[in-house]
């Protein structure tokens, strides 16, 4: 194994440049869902983009996919850095640099920092940080001034420093007032609001899912209703308002069902849904592991086939890791006070494919989930290998056998509710900007 | 003659066959502590620590006098669950418990699965006096045994455990051992405090006292807390005790043969009158009798070691 670079920053820049020139990605299959394609074909990159053709035939790398699928870069829309604040769990570099290995070119962070991101300055702070990395970052302002749901953030002052949506992710917006304001608001700029929907005193104290798990563990539930009530508050806010209404990591059949109607009655109403949601269920908390503590909780089997049913037939659009590091000293806490979250950046691409491609649920329809469908929830102009795009490409071999295991992660922090489990498929090359920043599995340096 | 588990943790971790070894062993246990000199040298040399982050007196007190009738040394730790959540974690005070040579942890701990995490982090046997919401299985081993004392069987009997099942880890326990042992078990409560799903455990769920309590062999009465009482639902005792208490009134529409048992402390007119507490029917105080004994059984035979060590001791212990 080659050795991982120290830092991003000490990476020579001269070597990448020996490779910007141009790329040929050669005899892979390529799948780009935003244009429905789905063939095997040579990708040409030149100086950032992806051309038809390149303009000569000097310096040109060749990338052999033979047996491949090469994407367009995929996007996680929902993770948590924890820097600036708690550096010592996951700094934006760390999840730069895991997101890459997971095949990310984009990921988009949450706004739950210390201090959190509810200005400006902050989202420049993180822009900042973020250049140079192997993943873009993007971020997501808060909605209310210390999450607290009393008043509005500076949302225009973030939007026009980069700010892509907003959100009180880790908690919802208990007033509905006040998510009436932040909706309205959000009209001016054409942003989501993103809904982390949780009745909280129906889920206080709550440490997973209610039901006979809970039960005979002797922990205290948190019902589907908890997420249902308020799914069903938000998506009538949004038909008041007309606003964007990204509801996030969907983990209940009520809350699908009422996007599913809320899609039919035309609201601009998205939803994503996590790996862990989509693979595990409460039976998972067997043995008290509190990597599998996350929340919302994870459910019961009816609720992981109703979302693959969601996910199947388009009322969820995307899905998201929910990346959530947290120190090994917390998680190994008593369940009740370990803190909620599992990492997912190098392990959604090997779950997801494992896990959820069948005769339903075609390996495009999941790249489209990773890729096109984040980018159009969020306006930006990223998922696609079509000619004249900034070429963000991601190359995977479906067949490559991954372990989960601690030395797998390149995050800071090993809290992760797949830990023991083997998987198949995960990203090989990734070129970011037409820079190769993932090469066999490394991080290119 | 041993159990089949390392440790005790829950009741599922036991086979029938090591339930009725623990009943045989906690019988015969029971001659010990009616003697003149209460002590057999079984465990002479071996150290128990109670380890106990949760108040308790009956349970910790239980536990000591077990292991002192088997001539164990017991170290009794003790500490409010406020000074381990800032300062230590439990991991290294398990480690640090361990690291003095110890031959069985008895834990008390407010966390569900605390035992189990315990179990995991040390060598010698845990045992669990209670963890959380989740189980107390020498409880309900002690009322097994008071059960079978008294029927002189537990198959086909009729038992109905009523109070705030959702907080209650003996009742968890209990639903479990009753039901392996072949007794239909009924959970009475109103709906806020009974737990989701929990006829998939394998018992009945009624909302009325008055409609079960005639068909009833045994009135297992839960102990009410205030706090949950107001978190959750009545507005004060009275309301508690007129809707499920176990009154005189409702006692006396108990068939003749009907027992009482509570796993104590009792809350007297609240979930249980004077007159029924102390009634003839009542085997509250054979419980805590039991107690002692089937805590013997299980430190006896949980870490007591080699079969042939054990059969050694029993006859001494007879």
């Amino acid at each position: 194994m080659a050795e991982r670079p120290k830092s991003w920053a000490e990476l020579g820049k001269g070597r990448f440049k020996r490779l910007t020139d141009k790329i040929l990605i050669k005899g892979g299959r390529v799948i780009d869902p935003a244009s429905g394609e789905d063939s095997v074909r040579d990708i040409y990159v030149e100086k950032h983009v992806i051309v038809e053709k390149f303009s000569n035939d000097k310096n040109i790398s060749v990338i052999d996919a033979k047996g491949l699928l090469v994407t367009p870069g995929l996007i996680d829309m929902h993770v948590h850095l924890r820097e600036p604040g708690r550096e010592d769990e996951e700094t934006i570099e760390s999840g730069a640099q895991a997101a890459c290995a997971g095949g990310f070119t984009t990921i988009v962070c949450m706004p739950n920092t210390d201090p959190r991101v509810e200005t400006r300055s902050v989202v420049e702070y993180i822009t900042k940080r973020a250049t140079g990395l192997p993943s873009k970052v993007k971020v997501v302002g808060a909605i209310s001034v210390g999450s607290t749901g009393e008043s509005l953030t500076e949302m225009g002052a973030m939007r026009d420093a980069g700010a892509v949506a907003f959100s009180d992710d880790g908690r919802p917006v208990e007033d509905s007032a006040l998510m009436r304001r932040a909706l309205e608001y959000s009209t001016v700029f054409d942003l989501p609001i993103i809904s982390h929907a949780e009745d909280m005193a129906l889920s206080d104290g709550g440490v997973m899912h209610e039901g006979l798990v809970s039960t005979s563990l002797g922990l205290k539930g948190i019902p589907a209703a908890a997420e249902d009530i308020i799914v069903a508050r938000d998506i009538i806010l949004s038909k008041l308002t007309g606003a964007k209404l990204h509801v996030t990591h969907l983990s209940t059949a009520g809350s699908v069902e009422l996007v599913r109607a809320a899609k039919k009655e035309g609201l601009k109403v998205t939803a994503d849904v996590t790996p862990h949601h989509l693979v595990l269920t409460a039976e998972s908390l067997k043995g008290y592991d509190a990597n599998c503590k996350v929340n919302p909780p994870l459910r019961e089997e009816a609720d992981r086939k109703a979302l693959m049913a969601g996910l199947i037939d388009g009322t969820i659009d995307a899905i998201v890791s929910d990346h959530a590091p947290h120190a090994a000293n917390e998680k190994e806490e008593e369940i009740e006070n370990a803190p909620f979250g599992t990492i997912g950046l190098q392990t959604t691409l090997p779950i997801t494919l494992t896990h959820l491609i069948g005769s339903k649920f075609s390996l495009s329809e999941l790249i489209g989930k990773l890729t096109k469908g984040p980018a159009q929830i969020l306006g930006i102009d990223e998922g696609t290998l079509q000619p004249g795009s900034e070429a963000d490409i991601t190359i995977i071999d479906t067949e490559a056998k991954v372990q989960i295991e601690p030395s797998l992660f390149l995050s800071k922090s090993k809290n992760s509710a797949f830990l023991g489990m083997k998987a198949s498929g995960r990203a090989v090359y990734v070129i970011l900007r037409g820079r190769l920043v993932l090469k066999e599995g490394e991080l290119a340096g | 003659m041993a159990l089949s588990c390392h440790d005790l943790l829950a009741i599922e971790d036991l086979e029938k066959a090591d339930i009725l070894t623990l009943i045989d062993t906690a019988a015969s246990f029971k001659d010990v502590s009616n003697r003149q000199i209460k002590k057999v040298p079984t465990l002479r040399g071996r150290t128990i620590v109670n380890f106990f982050l949760e108040p308790s007196t009956r349970t910790r007190t239980s536990f000591e006098i077990a292991g002192k009738r088997l001539s164990a040394d017991v170290i009794n730790i003790s500490g409010s669950s406020s000074s381990l959540v800032k300062g230590e974690s439990l991991k290294d005070m398990a480690k640090t418990i361990e690291a003095m040579q110890v031959d069985a942890v008895v834990v008390r701990h407010w966390s569900s699965g605390s035992a189990f995490k315990l179990a995991h982090y040390i060598e010698p046997p845990v045992i669990n006096a209670g963890d959380g919401k989740h189980e107390h299985p020498t409880q309900a081993l002690l009322d097994l045994l008071t059960i079978k004392e008294s029927f002189g069987k537990i198959a086909g009997l009729k038992i109905t455990i009523v109070g705030d099942i959702s907080h209650s880890r003996v009742a968890r326990s209990l639903v479990v051992l009753l039901k392996t042992m072949g007794a239909t078990v009924t959970v009475v409560a109103p709906p806020m405090l009974i737990p989701a799903k929990i006829e998939k455990l394998g018992c009945n769920v009624s909302l009325s006292l008055d409609d079960v309590i005639e068909k009833s062999d045994i009135l297992y009465i839960l102990r009410i807390q205030k706090e949950r009482l107001t978190a959750d639902l009545f507005s004060n005792y009275a309301e508690y005790n007129r809707q499920y208490g176990l009154t005189k009134e409702r006692w006396a529409r108990a068939s003749k043969k009907c027992k009482v048992m509570h796993p104590g402390p009792m809350n007297r007119g609240v979930e249980i009158d004077d007159e029924v507490a102390d009634s003839l029917g009542s085997l509250i105080n054979t419980q805590v009798e039991n107690g002692v004994a089937m805590r013997m059984a299980v430190l006896y035979l949980l870490v007591g070691g080699a079969a042939q060590e054990l059969g050694g001791a029993r006859e001494g212990a007879l």
